[in-house]
């Protein structure tokens, strides 16, 4: 059975002044059509760079040092830039997190949406502002015809992730990666966002990876989680069963940080002790050991492997 | 504002050092003469009125009367414009189809030899002194190897007739004679503008919105030639209108070298021979055309930055 | 005392600086520049401001090596029979000086305008900061061409001539300073509201002596990287006014009034005259400016952006 997205052993690096770092340190997960999957961890867990590795985009000096990642049965980590271009913004597309800095402020939206269409597909400006207009309606912009020769700064930021939204959907693409899609975005448009995402991908039949550090967003929206912790996942299953009965002690901390789902009210919301470590000093053995309430000496020697538990796979020693 | 404090100091230097009856009535008056003189072109009246006067004056067009060309400064600057005008020109031509290519092609690709090399010869540009740049190019394309003329416009056309506009820029010898000044003018601009262009590019290679078009699956060209570049060009269009103010104080150095009969020249002249009122005119001019410049480019920029359209003011 | 010694030895500045090599070959020419420029009366072969050494019969010899060349002046001598050798270090001595001395000046005015705008702020600042953008309009050598051009009429050729060090001092010290007073006014913005601003005026330092004492030395990487381009910059400008007969007279030459009076020989193919002060000046100027890159690049400290 071969999946629609396959990542297998993805090892990322970053190559710096003192020698390399390992951001992402041998993930595996897949992906099948129309299957929504969430990205889940704390800020610099490595979840924008997984996000940015499956289409070969990671900023200097990062570089994918192992792993393979199958698309539609091809090896994409072997393409070629001008390959892997082709699958950009076309098989699949990205939608970043600032919607206020992701559109080139001195061009019109229409420039900026007819030319993703333009350059995938061999058709007329007319043609492309038809489909750019037909996108825009979909994800419901109010009078889109004005739109199109607006610019950037006159539209608000829900607004303008909207665009992108449609800019993502203009060459209907297999999968969508949205980065923290909601994170800049003022709490009452965030639902709306994200309302339209699930929407979208439900009637388009459209696999979506969403990156976010908010289980809360992702118990809603997704099938399947991907917790990662320190450059590794550390729990991966379905997320109902990830939800109701997290194994690693990490997962289990986030889900109770969040109102309203494990702890019921009345109850305290729980906090997990210190920090995240930086890639550049990752503790011994489980990265999360000194954080963690259930910590055997084992923990700070060895690192846990994901295996199989409760139908989900989860990486701990003491589960 | 910029303009009445400058018309002020240009004024106020006039009125302490310059003799306004010399240029009017020559050298040899009596004390009474000069005196019944002086009360008839309100030279008694106190500073303030005067500089009023100065400033109606001014508006009009009228910037006094040149000692050494014996007519009206105006007339005699309108004569000169063209020739500092047609320098600028060159050296702005030189500037804009070197550095845009330079300045983007060592943006991209930094580590590169050539790159490293730009940048090493751009470091060594901004230390030659203008008028030796001008001086070494005379020096080795018209003293020793004989192919361009050193000095003078050479053959000009006068363009609209009426002997003001005699411009070099339609015969060959007249282009000849124009390419070791602009030359010399551009390099002392060059490297700054190939440092801005790569700086800024740089800059914007690193946004989020050039990122997004790259996942937006756009060929390299486009993104650097048509997102990259038009949002580079905008800061370096500021500058460019500030340079031309700084472009015109190196004219004066150009002009003198290569013996170029504009503006800069006939200012040095007019230092030279101790004409004020000259001198005078010359900076009310100049500050008028950094006015003038800028507004220009204040205009142009919000063609090119719909941001700045839409809202109307900076 | 040795303890800040100690930390400068073991700090990233002398690290990188030991690495580079263009800075450390730039840093050796500059010292060596600057010992060339104090002990030109020593070195140099004859002193060229004394007309009793001055033979007009020697005029014009070419470099040693060329034809015609003699050993007693290896590079040759000037249109007035002067040492070209001795003629450049003296000029460089003059070079460095005024440079030097424009550079401190536009550096008090400039951190004493900057100091005063940047921490009273209101209408003081606004008055000075509006002065000083009109300043910036205009362009500092044509400032500097003008006041000096007026300097000239005012003086008569000859006291100014007489005059013409400080004066020149005086004239790129004036045109220069917008620059200091804007870097500094910025960080003296930035820094103003710091707690260690609020916990100085609590003990009850006086405003003048926390600006000095306290705020000053937060600016000093700007200010570093700015005297080193400035110093450059005042060079140049030196260099360009004694070109256009505006600055240092020929019988006491900077390099930019000996390239000047060389120009008027180049045609006749006394090419030393111009060429060997040309090369001497760009060289000076170039270490100058790869010190001052290198320092930006270390250092790098948000400059005003004007």
């Amino acid at each position: 059975m071969s999946h629609l997205l396959n990542v297998e052993d993805l090892e990322v690096k970053f190559a710096l002044r003192f020698g390399d770092i390992t951001a992402i340190d041998g993930i595996s997960f897949s992906l099948d059509k129309g299957e929504k999957l969430g990205l889940v961890g704390e800020s610099g867990a490595g979840k924008s760079v997984t996000g940015f590795s499956i289409i070969n985009l990671i900023s200097k000096p990062g570089f994918i040092s192992k792993g393979r990642i199958t698309f539609e049965g091809n090896e994409i980590s072997a393409y070629s830039d001008s390959k892997m271009r082709q699958i950009r913004g076309d098989r699949i597309s990205m939608i970043f997190q600032d919607p206020m800095m992701t559109l080139n402020p001195v061009f019109t939206i229409g420039m900026q949406m007819t030319e993703v269409l333009m350059a995938h597909r061999k058709m007329s400006k007319g043609q492309a502002r038809k489909i750019a207009l037909e996108k825009l309606k979909k994800v419901y912009i109010p009078s889109p015809e004005k739109r199109l020769a607006q610019y950037p700064h006159e539209l608000s930021g829900g607004m303008r992730q909207r665009i992108i939204i449609a800019i993502s959907l203009l060459t209907d693409p297999a999968i969508i990666i949205a980065d923290e899609p909601t994170t800049a975005l003022d709490v009452t448009i965030q639902a709306e966002i994200m309302d339209l995402l699930q929407e979208l991908c439900e009637s388009d039949n459209m696999a979506l990876i969403l990156i976010t550090h908010d289980l809360g967003v992702v118990s809603q929206v997704t099938e399947k989680i991907a917790v990662m912790y320190a450059g590794k996942i550390i729990e991966y299953g379905p997320t109902d069963q990830i939800v109701k009965h997290p194994v690693h002690p990490y997962t289990e901390g986030l889900i109770k940080s969040i109102p309203g789902t494990v702890i019921k009210p009345g109850e305290d919301l729980v906090q997990i002790p210190g920090m995240m470590p930086t890639l550049t000093n990752i503790p011994q053995g489980c990265a999360f050991n000194p954080r963690c309430y259930l910590k055997e000496d084992i923990c700070t020697t060895a690192t846990p492997e994901l295996k199989q538990k409760n139908g989900a796979m989860a990486a701990c020693h003491m589960k | 504002m910029v303009m009445l404090v400058i018309a002020l100091v240009g004024f106020s230097i006039q009125s302490n050092l310059g003799d306004p009856i010399r240029p009017l009535v020559g050298e040899r008056v009596s004390p009474e003469e000069r005196e019944a003189m002086a009360e008839k072109l309100g030279l008694n009246d106190p500073f303030f009125t005067q500089y009023f006067r100065f400033v109606k004056k001014a508006l009009k067009g009228d910037l006094g009367i040149s000692f050494i060309y014996q007519t009206s400064c105006t007339k005699v600057i309108l004569k000169h414009a063209p020739a500092t005008i047609e320098l600028i020109l060159g050296a702005a031509l030189i500037i804009i189809v070197i550095s845009l290519p330079l300045g983007v092609f060592t943006a991209l690709k930094p580590r590169s030899i050539f790159s490293k090399l730009v940048m090493g010869f751009s470091t060594l540009g901004v230390s030659i002194p203008v008028f030796l740049t001008g001086i070494m190019l005379i020096y080795l394309f018209a003293v020793t190897l004989g192919w361009l003329p050193s000095y003078g416009r050479g053959e000009t056309i006068d363009l609209f007739g009426n002997g003001y506009w005699k411009s070099g820029l339609f015969t060959i010898d007249g282009l000849k004679h124009l390419v070791l000044p602009s030359i010399s003018l551009a390099s002392i601009m060059l490297p700054l503008y190939i440092r801005l262009i790569r700086s800024e590019m740089m800059e914007v290679l690193e946004t989020e919105y050039i990122k997004y078009s790259w996942a937006k699956g756009l060929s390299p060209m486009r993104i650097w030639m048509v997102h990259a570049f038009k949002n580079t060009l905008l800061p370096v269009v500021t500058v460019f209108g500030l340079q031309i103010g700084i472009m015109f104080a190196f004219t004066i150095l150009t002009e003198t070298v290569f013996q170029w009969q504009g503006m800069g020249f006939m200012f040095l002249d007019a230092v030279q021979r101790s004409d004020i009122s000259l001198l005078n005119a010359y900076l009310v001019v100049v500050a008028c055309v950094f006015v003038i410049v800028n507004t220009v480019v204040d205009i142009f920029y919000g063609f090119i930055n719909p941001t700045v359209r839409i809202t109307g003011t900076k | 005392m040795r303890q800040s010694l100690i930390n400068f030895k073991e700090s990233y500045f002398l690290y990188s600086f030991k690495r580079d090599k263009v800075a450390m070959a730039s840093f050796i020419a500059i010292v060596i520049f600057i010992l060339l420029a104090l002990a030109a009366p020593w070195i140099s072969p004859m002193n060229p401001y004394d007309a009793n050494n001055i033979d007009i019969m020697n005029s014009e010899i070419p470099p040693a090596w060329e034809e015609g060349g003699v050993k007693q002046f290896p590079l040759g001598t000037d249109n007035m029979g002067r040492d070209m050798l001795s003629t450049m270090l003296y000029g460089l001595r003059t070079s460095i000086l005024i440079g030097v001395g424009a550079v401190s000046l536009q550096a008090f005015i400039g951190i004493f305008m900057g100091l005063t705008a940047g921490y009273i702020g209101g209408r003081v600042d606004s008055i000075l900061m509006r002065i000083a953008d009109i300043q910036f309009s205009f362009p500092y050598l044509m400032v500097a061409i003008v006041v000096s051009a007026v300097f000239q009429l005012a003086f008569g050729i000859g006291k100014y001539e007489m005059l013409a060090v400080p004066l020149l001092i005086l004239i790129i010290g004036f045109a220069e300073w917008p620059m200091y007073a804007r870097t500094i006014r910025a960080s003296v913005m930035g820094e103003k509201n710091k707690e260690y601003v609020e916990a100085a005026r609590v003990i009850g330092l006086s405003r003048p002596v926390i600006m000095v004492r306290h705020v000053l030395p937060n600016s000093l990487t700007s200010l570093m990287v700015i005297s080193t381009i400035q110093i450059a910059n005042a060079v140049m400008s030196e260099a360009a006014l004694s070109f256009l007969g505006l600055g240092m007279p020929v019988t006491r030459p900077s390099l930019g009034s000996l390239i000047r009076s060389g120009f008027d020989y180049i045609f006749s193919g006394s090419w030393w005259i111009t060429v060997f002060p040309g090369i001497w000046l760009v060289v000076f100027v170039l270490v100058i400016n790869l010190l001052g890159d290198w320092l930006r690049d270390v250092l790098n400290p948000k400059l005003y952006k004007g």
